[in-house]
Parts: C-alpha cells; sequence; structure tokens
C-alpha cells in the first residue's frame, strides 16, 4: 500500500518537474528541473524493483545508509578539496580563470561550489551519517523510519548538493553568502531536513535507554536550529514559478542583519554543535573511556545554546546596523569563548590517564589536534568580533585564515577520526588498513592547515594595515591593487598549504578503500557482546 | 522581522527568563544525586555497539543490569 503512494507520488513529481523544466525561464532552474525529474525516475524505478521484498529484521542497526555517507563524505571532501586548491591559485594567479571557462568556472562561480561543497556536502554528509550512527548506538533502537526514511533523507541530500552545485556554475544565486541556493532548492531543503528530524527524533522517541546521551542534545540543536535559520533567511517571493530567480521579503539592513544571524549560527549550529556532537560520541569511543566530565558537557550545551544565537551582528561592525545591536553582538561573542573553551577542555581531558595513546593511535592524535583547532578558532573569533580588533581584520584575509582553521582544523579533523573510527566497523573488517597512512595524511593536514593559517594572519594583517596607512597630509598612502600585488607570495604559500591539505584527503580516501577491498570481513567486527 | 528584535529581547524580560532558564540547568546538571545518573550516561556509548536492545526487554534498561558494561 505505502509502496503504491510513494509510486504514485515519484511519478507525479517527475511529471511536474518535467512540465517545469519545459517553462523555464532560465537556464539554472531548467537543469534543476531536470535532475529532479532524473531523480523522481530513478527513484520510482528502485521502488517499483524492490517492491514485496522482506522487511528488515528490528533486530540489527540501520547501518546501510551511514555506510553511504561515509563513502558520500569522502568523496565530497576530496571534491571540496580540489575546487579549493583551484580557486586558491586562481587568487594568485587570475590566468587561471581560463579563457574556455569564462562565465562558468571564473572564480566568482567557483567560490560558492568550494563554501557549498565543503559545508553543506562533505560536513552535511558527515554531521547525517554520524547523526545516524550515534542517535541509534545510544538510543539502543533502530533508525526511526528504518531504510525508506534513512535513504530519503540520503539520497535527498545528494540531490540538493548536485542541484546547488550546477547551479553556481550556470550563475543561479540569491546572493546571500552559505545560503546561495535559489528558492525552489531551498523547499526541496526544507522537506529532506523534515525528514531528517523526523528520523532523528523519531529514534530518540523509541530509546531504550533512560537517558538521552549528550552526543544527541547537540545534534537535535543542530537539526532544529538549522531548520529555524534556514525557513527564516530564506523568506522570499518567487519572481517566476518558472524561474529561479526571487526577492527577499526583508531589504536593506534588516535583510543583512537576518543573513548574518543566519551566516552566524549557521556556524554555530552545522559547524559547531553537529561536530560537538560527533566529539562526544567519537572522542570517548577512541579513547576508550567516557567523557571527562558529563556535568561539564551539560553546561557546555546550555551556554552555547543561549549565547550563539547573540552573536550575529559582529559580522556588521560598522555598517548601517545600530551600534547598539553590533556591540550587543561583540559583547555576547567575548562571552561565548567561555563555553567553548569549557567543551575543549572536557574533550581534552577526555584522554586523563590515556594521554600514551597519542603515541600510538594516530586517530586520537586527529581528534585531539582537532579539539585544539577548535580551542584556537574559538579564542580567535571572539577576538576578532572586538569592535577595535575588527576595524583591521574586516574585510581583510585574516577573516578566510580564521574560517580555515576552525573548518580544516576542527571540522576536517574531527571529521577524519569520525571517518577512521566507522569504516572498520561498518563493513565488519579488523582494522584500519594502514595505520601509517593515517600519520601520513594527520601530517600532511596539519602541515597544510599550519600554512594556511599563517599565510592569512601576514597577508590579512598587511593588508588591514596598508588599507588605513595616511600619509602626513591624510591621503591614503596604498591603492586597492598595491595590496592585491604585496599578497601574492601568501597567496602562493596558502595555495601550497591546500595542495597538502588535498594530498592528505586523497590519502585517507585510498586508506579507507583499501581498508574494506583489501582485508578480509571478520564475522565478528567488534567486541562480542555477552548475553543479556 | 528586523533588528529591533534583538533588542526586545535584550531589555526586557526575556532576556532574564533565557539568564533563569540557563541557570536553572546548571543547577539541575549539579543537583545532589546526579552524579550516579552521570556517570551511568555517560557510558552509554560504551553498551549496544553491535545492536540494538531486545525489544522484548520492556521499555527501558535499568541502569544497574550491568547488561554489557
Amino acid at each position: 500500500m505505502w509502496d503504491y503512494i510513494k509510486l504514485i507520488a515519484l511519478g507525479l513529481a517527475a511529471a511536474v518537474a518535467a512540465y517545469a523544466a519545459s517553462q523555464a525561464r532560465d537556464l539554472p532552474y531548467m537543469v534543476n528541473m531536470i535532475q529532479a525529474m532524473l531523480a523522481a525516475v530513478i527513484a520510482f524505478i528502485w521502488i517499483l524493483r524492490t517492491m514485496g521484498d522482506p522487511k528488515p529484521s528490528n533486530t540489527e542497526y540501520c547501518d546501510g545508509v551511514i555506510r553511504a555517507g561515509v563513502i558520500a563524505t569522502t568523496f565530497w571532501g576530496v571534491v571540496g578539496f580540489l575546487v579549493a586548491v583551484i580557486i586558491a591559485f586562481q587568487l594568485a594567479f587570475p590566468q587561471l580563470n581560463l579563457e574556455f571557462g569564462n562565465g562558468m568556472l571564473n572564480f566568482g562561480r567557483l567560490r560558492p561550489l568550494h563554501t557549498s561543497a565543503v559545508i553543506f556536502a562533505f560536513g552535511g554528509n558527515a554531521l547525517i551519517a554520524s547523526a545516524f550512527y550515534v542517535v541509534q548506538r545510544t538510543s539502543a533502537a533502530r533508525l526511526f523510519g528504518g531504510n525508506s526514511l534513512g535513504w530519503f533523507v540520503f539520497w535527498g541530500w545528494q540531490l540538493i548538493i548536485v542541484m546547488a552545485a550546477s547551479s553556481y556554475l550556470l550563475g543561479g544565486s540569491q546572493g546571500k553568502e552559505y545560503a546561495e541556493m535559489n528558492w525552489h532548492i531551498d523547499l526541496w531543503i526544507t522537506v529532506v531536513w523534515v525528514a531528517y528530524l523526523i528520523a532523528f527524533l523519531g529514534t530518540i522517541f523509541k530509546r531504550k535507554e533512560p537517558h538521552i546521551y549528550v552526543a544527541n542534545w547537540f545534534y537535535l540543536s543542530f537539526i532544529v536550529t538549522i531548520a529555524m535559520l534556514h525557513l527564516i533567511n530564506n523568506l522570499a517571493i518567487p519572481v517566476s514559478i518558472f524561474g529561479s530567480k526571487s526577492v527577499s521579503v526583508m531589504s536593506g539592513v534588516q535583510d543583512a542583519m537576518t543573513q548574518w544571524w543566519y551566516g552566524h549560527n549557521a556556524v554555530g549550529f552545522f559547524l559547531t554543535a553537529g561536530f560537538l556532537g560527533m566529539m562526544y560520541y567519537f572522542v570517548p569511543k577512541q579513547a576508550e573511556r567516557p567523557v571527562y566530565s558529563y556535568k561539564l558537557s551539560i553546561v557546555h550545551f546550555w551556554a552555547l545554546i543561549f549565547l550563539y544565537i547573540w552573536a550575529g551582528p559582529h559580522h556588521l561592525h560598522y555598517t548601517a546596523l545600530p551600534d547598539w545591536a553590533s556591540t550587543l553582538g561583540m559583547v555576547m561573542s567575548v562571552i561565548l569563548w567561555m563555553p567553548s573553551w569549557g567543551g575543549m577542555i572536557n574533550g581534552l581531558m577526555t584522554l586523563s590517564g590515556a594521554w600514551d595513546k597519542l603515541r600510538t593511535d594516530p586517530v586520537i592524535r586527529m581528534m585531539v589536534v582537532s579539539i585544539g583547532f577548535y580551542g584556537m578558532s574559538t579564542f580567535e573569533g571572539p577576538m576578532m568580533s572586538i569592535k577595535a580588533v575588527n576595524s583591521l581584520s574586516h574585510y581583510t584575509d585574516w577573516t578566510i585564515g580564521h574560517v580555515h582553521s576552525g573548518a580544516l582544523g576542527w571540522n576536517g579533523m574531527i571529521t577524519f577520526g569520525m571517518l577512521y573510527f566507522l569504516t572498520p566497523r561498518l563493513w565488519g573488517r579488523s582494522g584500519l588498513y594502514s595505520l601509517k597512512l593515517v600519520s601520513w595524511h594527520f601530517w600532511l593536514a596539519t602541515i597544510g592547515i599550519v600554512l594556511y593559517a599563517s599565510s592569512m594572519w601576514v597577508t590579512g594583517i598587511m593588508e588591514g594595515l596598508m588599507w588605513r596607512e595616511v600619509d602626513s597630509q591624510g591621503f591614503l598612502v596604498n591603492a586597492f591593487a598595491d595590496t592585491v600585488a604585496a599578497k601574492l607570495p601568501m597567496y602562493v604559500v596558502r595555495g601550497s598549504g591546500g595542495v597538502l591539505y588535498l594530498l592528505g584527503g586523497i590519502i585517507m580516501a585510498y586508506n579507507l578503500w583499501a581498508t574494506v577491498a583489501k582485508q578480509p570481513k571478520t564475522t565478528e567486527a567488534s567486541v562480542a557482546v555477552p548475553a543479556e | 522581522m528586523d533588528y529591533h528584535i534583538l533588542r526586545e529581547f535584550a531589555d526586557s524580560w526575556a532576556a532574564l527568563a533565557m539568564l533563569l532558564m540557563f541557570l536553572g540547568a546548571v543547577f539541575w546538571a549539579f543537583r545532589p544525586g546526579s552524579r550516579s545518573t552521570h556517570a551511568d550516561t555517560a557510558n552509554i556509548p560504551f553498551r549496544h555497539e553491535d545492536k540494538p536492545a531486545d525489544p522484548d526487554a520492556g521499555d527501558s534498561l535499568r541502569p544497574d543490569d550491568g547488561a554489557t558494561r
């Protein structure tokens, strides 16, 4: 019965998408609708062919979708890092905006592709897969909605990625940073995200453990907050239902405020709360000891929830936003430093009594470095939100360096640790293919980040100082082009840091593939469970 | 929606209510007797790694059943 309803819905969706594509007012919209139609057709065929298959039993975790998530995370990670390296060198050598790719492969089109690929494709897949893994294990229950809901979330998310990426290359963007997706993609994101929320919450509701483990609190706050941010920041009226253009319902500084309320909380909840959920599960697991202080984790959680939501205005210092609002954002951002460091200490101290593992286990080394970068960037961020500092750092490369020490250091490294942890377990292998390659990955990535962050500090502070330099008559000393010329060596250093990070990612992809392909399956992957 | 919503939150009872909720959550975390609950909850990741709990085992596992510790 259920399957027939799905088939009818998918058939209708394919027909509507085909009609919309035929009526399309612009190219990105047409391509997106064709992609949606193809996705609906493929899903239709797949459901038709698997109708009546026996239902998987309730006595196993729903792991297929998590395996797919591990593969997708690795794949999009490497893609995102590759685009990153290309645009880093495009900035250093503008000739790389090649003639034949004009209008599609310029920096301006590739940049949102890079940010979305690493945040939403790499990070998003890592969050979805790890949330499904963690919520099932810590609830001792199978995923709510089972395979169908899990796979819907997974493939729905991949469709979003593909639609957004092709839309950016073809010029479809609503011009809001990290929320460039046009209205029709936004609607689809909402559907998939609600399905994600239902699968996650449903699993928590049917949990067999009396308490909800702290990692789930972080994951849940991430899912709920992102839903709210996404809905409010993308309030827009389409110019035509057959075109990708839309007009935001807010205007001017109100729109800017909403955008950065979204933008900062996307950092705060997507890239922080969600990944903290990862930290609170995978660091204790890899260290084989419970989190240092469960009480501290509760205080960490509630302090982040109450503070992050205020911090957005620090993106709009010295703009049309009133002073009181940006001061409020600044004060809250500085206060935010404390709970962030509480969380860092909690993560690091989980290793107390097991510090020797740092010497022998490169995976835990990765996790520890990631927590270290979490601490570093949550110190740098509040400092940069102070108005006096911001007047130097804003609009310079320092901001980009800050974002990347958080993204490459914290998000990237904890995700790598998660992937190294999950792959042998999910595929039933006794361990990773090569710890030596993990070490290589660790050092390449770490050195890459150091090159990236330090070159961006230098060039950021340099250009900030050059912009404000005046001579004795009060005239500006430097033209903008002077700062661009002065930055070239640092841009090359940054690009080579990116190359190292990309190499590390490729080594990881090989190692994970070899873990599965070159090692025999052990029937009992993890420690045998005594009868209950 | 405009940025005055920030102001309305910041200088009204809403900010105080949020602060009190936060302090309440902290107090709840430090309430007497929470230590054993937290010790048990912190060990959740080390149970049920391979299989869900037996669906016939009843609604919830008693914290002290020592199942797979």
